[in-house]
């Protein structure tokens, strides 16, 4: 955990000069968390940094302002769920369920998040530095402008953007070295849209049976360099570095997988 | 590949009344009939018919009579007509049997062996035209016990959520997609009107419907189709679903051709895609999960709604709804093997479940037993017919009761089973401009307020013959029920009595 910035008395809310309201999290439920947060929202609080956080669920669910949260500590399950537009800057690890069934806003995670990140997510984005857990960017959606974006700058367990059906999923697996293939089996299984950009090595095992792969075109690449540049703003890499590596795209064979599974 | 499955279905139509209007041409949703021009006759293709008598009760004249096709298999009681057709239809597709509505089979309808009880001379029953008869019902968590201010004679006591209905039934799951919208928007008024409440399913609420809000129940399911902020703020209560009826566990497919432009921006995925809803919430693996689901959607409305959690009715329902009930669930929603649908797998929809009667029973009996039966209401789904069945379900422990097939009845369906083709000539099952427009809201509203009101004077009734005079002294009460032809397990598990004793 980073050090908390500055002398911030315990217990109570600190507004500082810049209007950033720090909270020291240690020992409030996640109920009274929210509540507080809920509050500051409403009085026009434009950033808070939350300390000392350790495993408060649902941080940022019922906040629907632009808001920056930055977060000290470990935040609990489904942080950002049902989220539609705050800012999250996680300054250490996430665990199950970030971003799940998410509106709009943007969660950085800097540090490694846990299983179905990005759960039904449609809309808004999400970073992660390290590596994530089974069942990421699982049945992830799309409508129109809604577009949701999940990078992962490490790797990813099985199961990755199962039943995803709309978005765009980026596995860079920078922890990787260069002889080892990414980890997760099962990936795209039940995909019927979306895309998902993989940087690295996978065995043709390694894919879900209703994947298909194909070498990304210009756009692809506009929409990866954007992404891994933003990616690259976040956590200190070179984008152009990143981007120097080949990329695979995943797409869905079809967009109903299945449509012949029935006799009438 | 030449088919051997036979037509289930003949045409019946009547040369001397016919005159060759088309009417029957225009109604069906399965193009069975039509018009040769050049030999100027109505001929109709039988093998399409799925029996919905929408051409029957359109024809101007009277002229159509649809039968049973009388041709006989051999008589076998192991190898029936439908065993030997669902094989040939399996040995030509090599396909899952896919079907409509809810579970057609015999199996024992508990209803129909449950007699309510009335009072003679002991009490007095009581009028309902007369006089007041209460069936006001509260659905969410009730307090352990209540703290009254006796200087302002009010409840001191800070209650959780609780959503007031008028009459305890309430429209049952049915989505945006397998419906068309006129029927949503049908049972969106009507539960207005009514004051009571209408689910929208797992599909999301177009935002034309948005002003029923406080009649309203949303869900969330698995494939969070149309779930965001908005949906969950409009909402009277949020239904997490677990389980259906007609289909305990497993998910859901709805295949792309019903996703039509305004289906595919209220379930927010690109038109013409199947939706598809896996069948676990991959977020809940245990009770403790589900819990967390919950809260999260307790936080998400900020603790101002009960969370409701329908589950399919499986045989240890009653420790599940425990265990839902301990992770926070506001309301538990039974429904039964007699739960219908749009489309379910037949072998899901006939084989898998137990019926509702017995679900109520021993759920209602277990938290009783543990102590925390106040903590939620109860809300039973899954082929009720009658105000008397709701009447039954009551007294057995439900608070409330869902009703599907029925609602969709008052709109026109003749429980043909043909949902699953999205073709419904009814115009209910069909998201089809041409198909969907066969339900007008106006009429489908008032066809549903007049079943609700007639259920409702119905209860008022039946109550009233009890010399019962609110619905709260029945709930639970099942020593207003007793048993005919049934055996004393079956009677164990509904804690009832036999009739006679």
């Amino acid at each position: 955990m980073e050090a908390m910035p500055g002398a911030v008395a315990l217990g109570e809310n600190q507004m500082s000069n810049d209007g950033t309201v720090r909270i020291d999290a240690t020992g409030i439920h996640y109920r009274d968390l929210n509540a507080r947060l809920r509050e500051l929202v409403a009085e026009g609080v434009q950033r808070i940094e939350l300390h000392n956080v350790c495993g408060q669920r649902y941080l940022g669910t019922d906040l629907r302002r632009p808001v920056q949260l930055d977060i000290y500590g470990t935040p609990g399950n489904d942080l950002g769920a049902f989220m539609d537009g705050p800012r999250i800057i996680v300054h250490g690890n996430a665990q199950d369920g970030c971003a799940n069934t998410m509106n709009d806003g943007e969660i950085i995670v800097h540090g490694h998040a846990g299983d179905i990140t990005g759960f039904a997510m449609r809309g808004g984005k999400v970073f992660v530095r390290e590596d994530v857990g089974y069942r990421v960017g699982i049945h992830m959606k799309e409508y129109q402008e809604k577009k949701p974006s999940l990078v992962i700058g490490g790797t990813a367990q099985d199961f990755l953007g199962e039943y995803m059906a709309g978005g765009v999923l980026v596995v860079l697996g920078l922890g990787l070295k260069a002889d080892q293939y990414h980890r997760a089996n099962f990936i795209g299984t039940g995909m019927h849209g979306g895309v998902i950009y993989l940087r690295g090595q996978v065995k043709d095992y390694q894919l879900g049976k209703e994947v298909g792969v194909l070498e990304p075109k210009e756009q692809d690449l506009k929409t990866l360099s954007q992404l891994v540049e933003e990616f690259s703003g976040y956590f200190g890499y070179n984008a152009g570095e990143i981007l120097r590596a080949p990329f695979l795209k995943l797409v869905p064979l079809h967009l109903r997988p299945y449509g012949r599974l029935y006799a009438y | 590949m030449k088919t051997y499955l036979k037509t289930r279905f003949i045409i019946n139509r009547d040369p001397e009344k016919c005159i060759k209007c088309q009417v029957c041409v225009r109604q069906c949703g399965w193009d069975v009939h039509y018009y040769m021009l050049e030999l100027d006759v109505m001929r109709s293709r039988d093998e399409q018919c799925f029996n919905c008598q929408r051409c029957v009760t359109f024809c101007p004249t009277g002229a159509l009579i649809i039968e049973k096709n009388p041709y006989q298999y051999s008589d076998n009681a192991n190898w029936r007509p439908e065993v030997i057709e669902d094989i040939l239809k399996q040995s030509e597709t090599g396909g899952i049997l896919l079907t409509g509505m809810g579970n057609p089979r015999p199996y024992r309808i508990y209803w129909d062996h449950l007699l309510l009880n009335a009072s003679q001379v002991t009490n007095p029953s009581i009028d309902p035209l007369r006089e007041p008869m209460e069936l006001r019902t509260f659905l969410g968590r009730k307090p352990d016990r209540v703290q009254v201010d006796p200087s302002r004679v009010s409840i001191a006591t800070k209650l959780a959520p609780q959503v007031v209905i008028d009459i305890p039934v309430i429209f049952s799951a049915i989505s945006y997609g397998a419906v068309n919208l006129n029927v949503h928007e049908s049972l969106a008024r009507a539960a207005s009107e009514v004051g009571t409440l209408f689910n929208t399913g797992e599909g999301g609420l177009h935002r034309k419907l948005y002003k029923y809000g406080k009649n309203t129940i949303v869900q969330v399911a698995s494939g969070r189709f149309g779930v965001h902020a908005d949906y969950l703020n409009v909402a009277a209560i949020v239904e997490i679903k677990i389980g259906q009826g007609a289909k305990p566990g497993i998910g859901g497919h709805l295949p792309g051709e019903k996703v039509t432009a305004d289906v595919s921006e209220t379930r927010m995925i690109p038109q013409g895609t199947d939706a598809l809803s896996p069948a676990p919430h991959h977020d809940i693996y245990s009770i403790e999960d589900l819990s967390q689901l919950i809260f999260a959607l307790k936080e998400a409305t900020n603790y101002t709604k009960p969370i409701s959690v329908k589950i399919a009715a499986v045989h240890n329902s009653a420790a599940i709804a425990s265990g839902m009930v301990r992770a926070g669930a506001d309301i538990i929603a039974l429904d039964g093997i007699r739960g219908a649908t749009g489309a379910a797998p037949k072998i899901i929809r006939d084989n898998v479940g137990i019926p509702i009667e017995l679900a109520i029973a021993s759920v209602d009996t277990r938290l009783r037993q543990e102590g925390i039966r106040n903590q939620a209401s109860i809300i039973a789904a899954g082929g009720f017919r009658t105000a008397g069945d709701v009447l039954k379900a009551i007294a057995l422990g439900a608070d409330a009761v869902y009703i599907g097939t029925a609602a969709l009845i008052a709109l026109g369906c003749h429980v043909c089973g043909g949902c699953h083709t999205g073709r419904c000539s009814w115009g209910i099952n069909a998201t089809n401009p041409y198909l969907s427009k066969r339900i007008n809201p106006d009429i489908g509203a008032e066809r549903l307020v007049n079943l609700l009101r007639g259920w409702e004077h119905e209860i008022k009734d039946m109550l009233g013959g009890m010399g019962i005079n609110a619905l709260e002294s029945v709930r639970g009460n099942r020593l207003h029920l007793r048993a005919i032809g049934l055996t004393d397990t079956e009677m164990n598990v509904l804690g009832v009595k036999m009739a006679g004793t």
